[in-house]
């Protein structure tokens, strides 16, 4: 702040906290009598008069005290232009203390979780107990606060993964985010509207579900030309890619008819943002531990 | 002085009560109009693309900033759960703010990036539908409408106007820009860019 505004604040600021006592002061004088009277200002309204007494010492002098209390918290804190105030008080200041207090409190506890491998830590109940809270702040929007998913979010109780679920893959995942992206159509953009039905019902056939056995034969070669590149020719799927296995009964989509077909003709894209920067990684270590402990 | 005076002469009291109020303003607002640190974009500060910037008013009209704040005050517990604090060099671009006062809602100043675009699309679509406990309400219109960008270029011009660094070919390309676009998507893509300026490292 240029020198001007800073003596240009002061100045207000300290005219008018003088201004207040000199108002207190001026208007008291002009009283006529300091003592309590029956003598009215002499005006009535609708018979109504009004006292001319003075302003109860008491009172009076709570109004001084605000004056006095005025001064004092303008020399601790910063309130005349570039004046810092005695206690040097910032917000930012007041923030990083918090921080480090924090820091000095809970800092050892992640370190030492932090270097803990994740299958140790996973069976570590305190650890578990933090886990559970970063958890729900930062991932049960998504993912529920029973980590069960949800139609796009995945289920993160079961054995299935689409990125894997080893340890390694789960912080991967965690520190990077994943992009999941099933082209429409697969890499067959030219696929009929009938070939759709066909691979739809083979992909069905898989659980036993076919509406439609010959269409669910034909969809096979549909499926080895279109969708194998990603599922496997099995339809196991992969998960370096994350491309779902087809043939358990975990659907991310939506199991039925109508829900693979509309999977089929639009694609899906999802994403799981990267925590890394996010979260520190003594806490991600820790979530990883706890997402690993819901299925191990 | 005779306080008599002051309150017999309604003309008089109006002088002191300008006074008095202007006080306030003189000493904590004016100055900040010719503070550096309040004036300059941080660094890497963008002005909204003609897509963010309808968002942008697709979130005023739907009166997002009625339930959500955009400002993470400088305490432990909100820099934990939403990032870095808010500071003044983010908003410089914005007319008017959208700090809010009353959060219903979380507060968004750095929601952008952290849930992916299908979430928010679904979140929107039915908030229940991804969040059961959830009271906000639902905005399935926004998946039916276009954006009306017949306001677009003008808005810009606007802003350009007060001076946020638009170029002219952004402002002439902005309609363009937003042709067939559903208001979902411009309320999406402003959301995702939400404090992503300034790093949310701890």
């Amino acid at each position: 702040m240029s020198t001007f505004w800073s003596i240009w604040i002061s100045a207000i600021v300290l005219g008018t906290v003088f201004g207040c006592w000199w108002l207190l002061h001026a208007t008291r004088k002009s009283q006529t009598t300091d003592v309590e009277t029956d003598r009215t200002v002499g005006h009535s309204f609708d018979g109504i008069e009004e006292y001319d007494n003075p302003l109860p010492k008491w009172w009076f002098y709570l109004y001084v005290a605000t004056c006095i209390f005025a001064l004092g918290y303008l020399a601790l804190y910063p309130g005349l232009g570039n004046y810092k105030g005695l206690l040097n008080w910032t917000s930012t200041n007041q923030w990083e203390a918090e921080v480090a207090d924090a820091e000095e409190k809970y800092g050892p506890i992640y370190a030492q979780y932090g270097q803990t491998p994740v299958e140790e830590l996973s069976k570590d109940a305190d650890a578990l107990k933090i886990g559970q809270r970063l958890f729900a702040n930062n991932c049960s929007v998504c993912h529920g606060s029973a980590a069960r998913g949800q139609v796009g979010f995945p289920n993160l109780t079961d054995d299935d993964w689409l990125w894997g679920g080893t340890p390694e893959a789960i912080l991967e995942t965690l520190h990077n985010g994943r992009m999941g992206n099933m082209p429409a159509k697969g890499v067959m953009p030219n696929m009929t509207n009938e070939q759709v039905d066909q691979v739809v019902n083979y992909v069905l056939s898989f659980s036993g579900r076919e509406k439609d056995a010959a269409a669910a034969e034909a969809g096979k070669a549909i499926f080895a030309q279109g969708c194998v590149a990603c599922h496997g020719p099995e339809g196991k799927g992969m998960t370096a890619l994350g491309a779902p296995n087809l043939t358990d009964n975990v659907w991310l989509y939506g199991s039925n008819y109508e829900w693979i077909k509309e999977t089929v003709l639009h694609g899906r894209q999802n994403q799981m943002p990267a925590q890394s920067g996010r979260l520190s990684e003594d806490q991600i270590q820790i979530l990883a531990a706890y997402v690993y402990s819901l299925s191990n | 002085m005779k306080h008599e005076i002051v309150e017999k002469n309604i003309g008089l009291m109006i002088v002191f009560i300008i006074l008095v109020i202007s006080g306030g303003f003189l000493a904590e607002v004016l100055p900040l109009f010719f503070l550096k640190s309040v004036n300059e974009p941080i660094e890497g500060l963008e002005p909204l693309s003609a897509l963010e910037l309808e968002g942008r008013d697709i979130y005023i009209r739907e009166g997002c900033h009625v339930c959500h704040t955009q400002q993470i005050r400088p305490f432990r517990a909100e820099t934990e759960r939403y990032g870095h604090y808010s500071v003044a060099g983010e908003f410089v671009y914005e007319r008017p703010f959208l700090w809010g006062s009353k959060r219903t809602g979380p507060d968004l100043a750095r929601v952008g990036g952290r849930y992916s675009d299908a979430w928010q699309r679904q979140h929107l679509y039915n908030p229940r539908s991804v969040v059961p406990e959830s009271n906000m309400p639902a905005f399935p219109w926004l998946f039916e409408d276009v954006v009306n960008h017949n306001g677009t270029a003008a808005k810009l011009s606007a802003l350009q106007t007060l001076g946020v660094p638009y170029t002219d070919e952004q402002i002439a390309g902005a309609a363009d820009q937003l042709e067939g676009k559903f208001e979902i998507e411009a309320l999406v893509a402003y959301l995702q860019q939400l404090g992503t300026v300034l790093s949310d490292k701890r």
